[in-house]
């Protein structure tokens, strides 16, 4: 991993792990999903190697919002659903800070929706870590808006008759610049994404197939577990070919307009028939197709998906601000007050 | 100029232009204020606009009116009954002749009085025609036929003359009023700088207005003098509450060294203030009009942690939005300045209206205990000062404060002095210290403020939020005796911020029969009617609060020496409900109206009267 380099000023001592740990006993339930994603922050941060000092994490409401209490860093726990509100101001504030964001699936899709949305089609420069368990954990196992379409939860006794949102999906039509998924129990890749996300310029997004043990557990086990996770989980690698499976020949191909699984070496294909992933592209639409695979008939895509360049909002900010400070002739409130018609009495 | 003989010489004068919403009745109020300002007048403005963009023309709900109020002596209020009114179509006379007094001078365009037009808006007869009028100062100005046959040797199309039809008025108006036409000509001649022959025209079709008045018959010939008022000497300008909201908050946030961060939603009548500091990024302004007036305060909340000084602006059904986030600026003790400039309600209520309908939700409309300060401005050019102070000690005090104004106050102009901002005092927060033993509920012993650790500094990494800390610590507990020690702290913190603010002042004797007492917006009207009781003899003085959440020290000694307490608002009794509540060994009588208009002097006076005889 190369150092990222951009104008947050970085630490000029080597950091560990234990300079993020705050030492709060951890209360989420043994088992829980979010334990794993505690550990890859506490891997990543001292590798991004940032001052300690200019990280911040700012969650909602949820299980999954308690993540700044156990990390030593800056650290604001927010209000249910405004996490994305909240760590907007701080970026634009002061875009020298490494903000990241812990939320989870009804904190950023239900309640706040529209702050996701938003701050996504704004590109602020933020990290989201998406605690997606399909379900509102610390109210105690109301469906959310990610649960899958039938499931019985507390509030759905005869199953759920709504459509679930896709969090690529949505992330991509909210124009998001980045978008990465990974299972609660890789840690590893779990690491390099946050890596990835925290070197993106902009919104970048982390869905984490998070398990709930105590309101919906094995919600994911038909992806994640041992037994499914190489057949249902193709692993990108940026110029990579998108191979999977438990004998590393199934592959993906563009069909027409659309996405197919082949098995190499089966009916004349070959490697090279294989879509190579380019996470940078601009274009969204084979990211998009990627975001929405799923089983039975396609595995599911983990990794970077998308990683695309545009300018981010806090940038923009600040350059117009210089801008203004460059051409403008009002440089401090008493010329703004004199600024304009002004009556003299003598 | 020759002073003519049957000019009459006025303290003061109230002039209303109105028409239809295209007719320029805005540009040409300002015009006329500016004209005033220029001469030494003293003044307000008031805007009266309708609620629709481009209403059905000539109709009653498509009126525009602009209000000038001017004098030699101090102007506290918008001003009430007419002394000129200049119509430029039925519809606009027809909604405002209830303004007029019985010798109102009447100045309208004869040529709009067309069957059409009078149909449009309800006439069943045409009122210049039908002796409804015959005993009022009446003056028609053909104002179409007039400019056509002066322009005609031009080459200008008619709709582009025609356009003008308000410079005409202007003119005539400036001309009753014995004003000299130069400070407009010097608008135009910069305004279209880049048409000249527009700006010729403009000036040529004003001037003809102005030179009007010497064919009008003797008995229309109406003329009135306003001296000049004794003004401090200095820079004014003529100022509404929205824009010195904006610029006040942008003075504080250079005193106190600080960017100024605005996260907010548009709303009428808020909007213009997130214009305004939209436009001043060389000043370091950063400023995110947010999806909604949740993410507003979100956001604002955000920069506030991350050390900006932080605002949100907006109006009513935005600040039910923002009570939940209200409560987390309170929990995590950070400062927080929110501008709610009241509008009718409830709901969505009268968007362009203004009331006093919102103070109960500024200091009750959230869940728990969550006290904040509270401060109300009380006249446009207030606002500067007030903004400046709720940044001041909401930075200083580590508490969110609300600043109450009102769309009467945001819209409506007055003059203001224009200050040094260095002369404005220093606001100082209260910062913690890098690499120090830094505990976020650690409190100054005096202020009971937390100190404020911006992220990025070494060595106070820390973290907060809105579940209940522990004291000093800032530990997450549920400890008993700590949440009762903190709901006392945070209330007493910010009934300590009495200490830093100025006493209740009382205009007038300090003893008497009646002491009035307002608060917000009213001030300058209810002050008047003041003026006018002491002048006929009666005991009564006049408190108005700026200072709400907390009262000021003196409250209660000052209620103390007068016989009857009247609490003069625009709702159906909110501050009175709360002085009750703070001070209930008083017993308060209510002056209250609910119109979305302001109080009339007179009814005021009524008001008194009956107290002092009760
Ligand atoms: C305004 C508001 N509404 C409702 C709640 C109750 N509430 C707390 S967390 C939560 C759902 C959390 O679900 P999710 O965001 O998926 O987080 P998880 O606990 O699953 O990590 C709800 C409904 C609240 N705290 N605030
Ligand atoms: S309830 Fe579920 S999400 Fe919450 S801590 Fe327990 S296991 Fe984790
Ligand atoms: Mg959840």
């Amino acid at each position: 991993m190369s150092p990222i380099i951009n104008s947050i000023e970085r630490s000029n001592v080597e950091l560990t792990k234990e300079d993020f740990v705050s030492g709060l006993p951890v209360k989420w339930c043994p088992g829980c999903g979010a334990h794993a994603i505690l550990t890859a922050v506490e891997n990543v941060f001292p590798k991004i190697g940032y001052k300690k000092e200019n990280f911040v994490i700012v969650s909602g409401i949820g299980c999954s919002s308690r993540f700044p209490y156990y990390v030593n860093t800056y650290g604001f726990h927010g209000i249910h659903g405004r996490a994305n509100a909240i760590a907007t101001g701080v970026k634009v504030a002061n875009p020298k800070l490494s903000v990241w964001i812990a939320t989870g699936d009804g904190d950023s899709m239900a309640i706040g929706g529209n702050h996701f949305i938003h701050i996504i089609r704004r590109n602020v420069d933020v990290n989201i870590l998406l605690f997606n368990n399909m379900i509102y954990g610390l109210t105690k196992g109301q469906y959310s808006p990610t649960t899958p379409m039938g499931a019985v939860t507390k509030t759905s006794p005869y199953g759920t008759i709504e459509h679930p949102f896709n969090t690529g999906e949505l992330v991509l039509g909210a124009q998001g610049t980045f978008f990465a998924r990974v299972p609660d129990n890789n840690v590893k890749l779990m690491t390099e994404v946050m890596f990835e996300a925290a070197k993106h310029d902009g919104t970048s997004v982390i869905e984490i197939l998070q398990n709930c043990v105590i309101f919906n557990d094995k919600v994911h086990a038909h992806i994640t577990s041992k037994e499914t996770k190489d057949d249902y989980q193709l692993i990108l690698k940026n110029g990579e070919p998108m191979i999977f499976g438990s004998k590393k020949n199934k592959g993906i191909r563009l069909k027409g307009t659309r996405l197919e699984v082949v098995t190499i070496g089966e009916n004349g294909i070959t490697e090279d028939d294989i879509l190579v992933h380019d996470q940078y592209q601009q274009d969204p639409g084979i990211h998009l197709m990627l975001a929405k695979m799923s089983p039975p008939h396609f595995p599911v895509a983990m990794g970077v998906i998308r990683s695309a360049m545009y300018p981010t909002y806090d940038d923009l900010v600040e350059m117009q601000i210089d801008e203004a400070k460059k051409t403008s002739k009002i440089r401090n409130v008493n010329d703004l007050l004199n600024s304009g018609e002004v009556f003299e009495v003598k | 100029m020759n002073k003519p003989k049957n000019m009459v010489e006025l303290e003061s004068a109230v002039v209303k232009f109105v028409g239809d919403s295209g007719d320029g009745m805005q540009l040409i109020g300002t015009l006329f204020a500016d004209s005033c300002a220029y001469d030494g007048n003293d003044l307000t403005t008031f805007p009266d606009y309708p609620a629709e963009i481009r209403p059905p023309a000539n109709t009653i709900a498509g009126v525009s009116g602009f209000q000038v109020y001017f004098g030699s002596k101090k102007i506290l209020s918008f001003g009430e009954k007419l002394d000129v009114l200049v119509c430029l179509n039925p519809a606009s006379l027809k909604a405002n002749l209830k303004w007029a007094k019985k010798d109102t001078v009447i100045i309208v365009d004869s040529d709009e009085f067309t069957e059409q037009t009078l149909e449009k808006c309800g006439y069943t007869s045409n009122p210049l025609t039908d002796h409804s009028l015959k005993d009022r100062k009446l003056i028609q100005v053909p104002v179409t036929t007039i400019i056509k046959e002066k322009t005609s040797s031009l080459n200008f199309d008619n709709k582009t003359v025609l356009r003008s039809r308000n410079m005409l008025v202007l003119g005539l108006t400036l001309r009753l009023f014995n004003k000299k036409t130069s400070y407009v000509e010097n608008y135009l001649s910069e305004k279209f700088a880049s048409k000249p022959d527009i700006a010729n025209l403009n000036k040529k079709i004003l001037l003809e207005g102005y030179n009007y008045y010497d064919q009008l018959p003797v008995n229309q010939k109406f003329s009135f003098f306003v001296p000049p008022a004794k003004l401090e000497k200095g820079k004014y300008k003529n100022i509404n509450g929205n824009i010195a909201t904006a610029w006040g908050l942008l003075a504080a946030a250079e005193r106190a060294h600080l960017n100024l961060f605005l996260g907010s939603y548009p709303i009428t009548p808020a909007t213009e203030i997130l214009v305004e500091l939209a436009k001043h990024k060389s000043l370091g302004a950063r400023v995110m009009q947010a999806e909604d007036e949740i993410a507003g305060i979100c956001s604002a909340i955000g920069a506030s942690f991350a050390g900006a000084m932080a605002v949100t602006t907006t109006s009513g059904p935005g600040l039910s939005l923002k009570s939940e986030a209200m409560g987390l600026a309170v929990m995590t003790e950070l400062p927080l300045v929110i501008v709610n400039v009241q509008r009718g309600g409830p709901s969505t209520g009268l968007p362009t209206k203004s009331e006093q309908a919102d103070l109960l939700q500024a200091l009750w409309g959230r869940n728990g205990e969550a006290p904040m300060l509270v401060m109300a401005a009380d006249s446009p050019a207030d606002c500067f000062y007030s903004a400046f102070m709720a940044a001041k000690l909401s930075l200083e005090h580590m508490t969110p404060c609300i600043l109450l104004t009102d769309g009467s106050l945001g819209n409506g102009s007055e003059l203001f002095k224009i200050p040094d901002v260095n002369t404005l005092p220093e606001i100082k927060p209260p910062l913690a210290k890098p690499n120090t033993d830094y505990k976020p509920y650690a409190r100054n012993p005096e202020t009971l403020a937390r100190y404020w650790a911006i992220p990025g500094t070494e060595g106070l990494r820390h973290r907060i939020g809105g579940l209940e800390k522990e004291n000093i610590t800032g530990v997450v507990t549920t400890d008993p005796e700590n949440h009762e020690l903190m709901v006392k702290l945070r209330a007493e913190k910010v009934q300590r911020v009495a200490n830093y603010i100025p006493e209740q002042e009382v205009f007038g004797e300090p003893e008497g029969d009646l002491l009035v007492v307002s608060w917000g917006g009213t001030k300058g009207v209810i002050r008047e009617s003041v003026i006018e009781m002491q002048k006929e003899g009666k005991k009564v003085s006049h408190a108005h609060f700026k200072y709400i959440m907390p009262l000021p020290k003196n409250t209660e000694q000052v209620f103390s020496r007068f016989k009857k307490i009247i609490v003069c608002e625009l709702n159906n009794g909110q501050f009175v409900v709360y002085l009750r509540a703070v001070l209930p060994q008083f017993k308060y009588y209510q002056a209250n109206k609910i119109q979305s208009l302001p109080f009339f002097m007179d009814e005021l006076k009524e008001k008194y009267y009956k107290v002092l005889e009760d």
